[in-house]
């Protein structure tokens, strides 16, 4: 008798009570605190589920990136919302509005309930795409993404520029082309900047690290992206280095170079392999590294600029 | 007869989760958070040592020997850093 299936049952508990706790905390911070252990704890199940490149992922991008976007989010919203402080709902909206979850949860579970058994999947078609073009890669993973459903993952990297946008319009007119706030305080703590100028060096090698094994291990150019982001913000918290303004050559190349290389070895695919997106057989493996670095690339630029927000204007 | 290599992980291995153990029950028992950041500290620092010590010699080969070494010293440089932030932070909201 093993004792593993205690262990997953009491991690799958201890992710659903997390949530729950997460959503009832009245404090913006502390829930923050919440979504990024269970964000962690989530990577665990991952793991369990034989899905390491997910899991490193979700502790990379759904737990830290998004820990340190709902963070920054909170201090500015409080400082926002100190001055007004409306009505509560009252009795009849706070119904409505229970009543509207309870529905789009009983439809969710109502969907889940009537899946076919077995259910519909592409995983076989996609297995034997990344064995095909994507030959060479030891990763099944990374095959898929770029070689299988190439499209997708090029789109995915188009949302994140688009949200990158989004964040950049909402900026005022005056502050056009300006940098966004600084990230940390005026004076940095001595231990924020020993942890920067330790850290970050090392980070960047890991995250380049992950991002080149991903051809053969679990990794790849999101993962990677996500951790030399992550070292980017660092050093800019202990103000080692300041947002770029938004309207720098460098940052706006950067943030297309991944989709653009992306599209332009998509669109070379009727010349070399015979279609769109499709890659010569004997080059596969250094063609979707090529594009994977680019792709890695803006991912580095597009987290911390999402974190760093809308052109401020304002030096302090 | 457990040979002496797995004497020495069971061992090194034990003794951190003892710490972990320990740093665990201190986090949920000590009075206030300096004391309770106290203990984490050793649950990470000493508890995560013993236990990377521990697989050192489980280890496929040199490379993964050395990753081990490499995510306790990580472990050590942000979760020393991060408490020095917190207790500054604890002390600044005492003032």
């Amino acid at each position: 008798m093993s004792v593993l299936p205690f262990l997953d049952v009491a991690l799958a508990l201890l992710v659903v009570g997390l949530a729950v706790w997460t959503i009832a905390a009245r404090d913006l911070f502390a829930s923050v605190v919440g979504y990024v252990a269970y964000g962690l704890l989530l990577a665990l199940v991952w793991v369990r589920l034989y899905a390491p490149d997910v899991a490193l992922t979700e502790a990379a991008v759904g737990s830290g990136v998004t820990g340190v976007l709902l963070i920054t989010a909170g201090k500015r919203l409080g400082a926002a919302r100190a001055g007004e402080a409306g009505p509560s709902p009252g009795l009849a909206l706070k119904l409505f509005a229970g009543a509207l979850a309870l529905l789009v949860a009983g439809a969710l579970v109502a969907i889940i309930l009537i899946l076919p058994d077995p259910a519909p999947s592409l995983a076989p078609q996609a297995a034997a795409a990344a064995d095909g073009p994507g030959a060479g890669l030891g990763n099944p993973i990374t095959a898929v993404l770029i070689s299988y459903r190439s499209f997708d993952t090029m789109l995915e990297k188009v949302v994140l520029i688009l949200a990158v946008l989004g964040v950049w319009s909402v900026g005022a007119d005056k502050a056009w082309g300006a940098a966004p706030a600084p990230l940390g305080r005026r004076n940095p703590y001595g231990a924020t900047v020993f942890l920067a100028q330790m850290l970050a060096p090392v980070g960047a090698v890991i995250g380049v690290h992950i991002f080149w094994v991903g051809a053969d291990a679990p990794g790849g150019a999101f993962q990677g992206g996500a951790l030399l982001a992550a070292m980017w913000m660092i050093a800019m918290m202990a103000r080692i280095t300041e947002p770029p303004r938004v309207d720098a050559r460098w940052l706006r190349l950067a943030l297309v170079a991944g989709p653009a290389v992306f599209l332009i070895a998509g669109l070379a695919g009727p010349l070399m392999a015979g279609s769109f997106f499709a890659f010569p057989h004997a080059f596969a493996k250094p063609i979707i590294l090529f594009i994977e670095a680019f792709m890695l690339l803006s991912i580095a630029v597009a987290l911390p600029a999402l974190v760093a927000g809308p052109p401020n204007g304002r030096s302090e | 007869m457990i040979p002496l290599v797995d004497l020495f992980s069971l061992c090194a291995i034990g003794a951190g989760v003892f710490f972990f153990f320990a740093g665990t029950v201190g986090l949920l028992r000590f009075p206030d958070s300096l004391t309770r950041l106290h203990a984490l500290a050793k649950a990470d620092n000493l508890g995560l040592g013993l236990v990377a010590l521990g697989l050192l010699p489980r280890a496929d080969s040199a490379l993964a020997a050395f990753k081990l070494i490499v995510i306790w010293a990580l472990v050590l440089l942000s979760g020393a850093s991060t408490a020095q932030l917190i207790g500054r932070a604890l002390r600044r909201g005492r003032k």
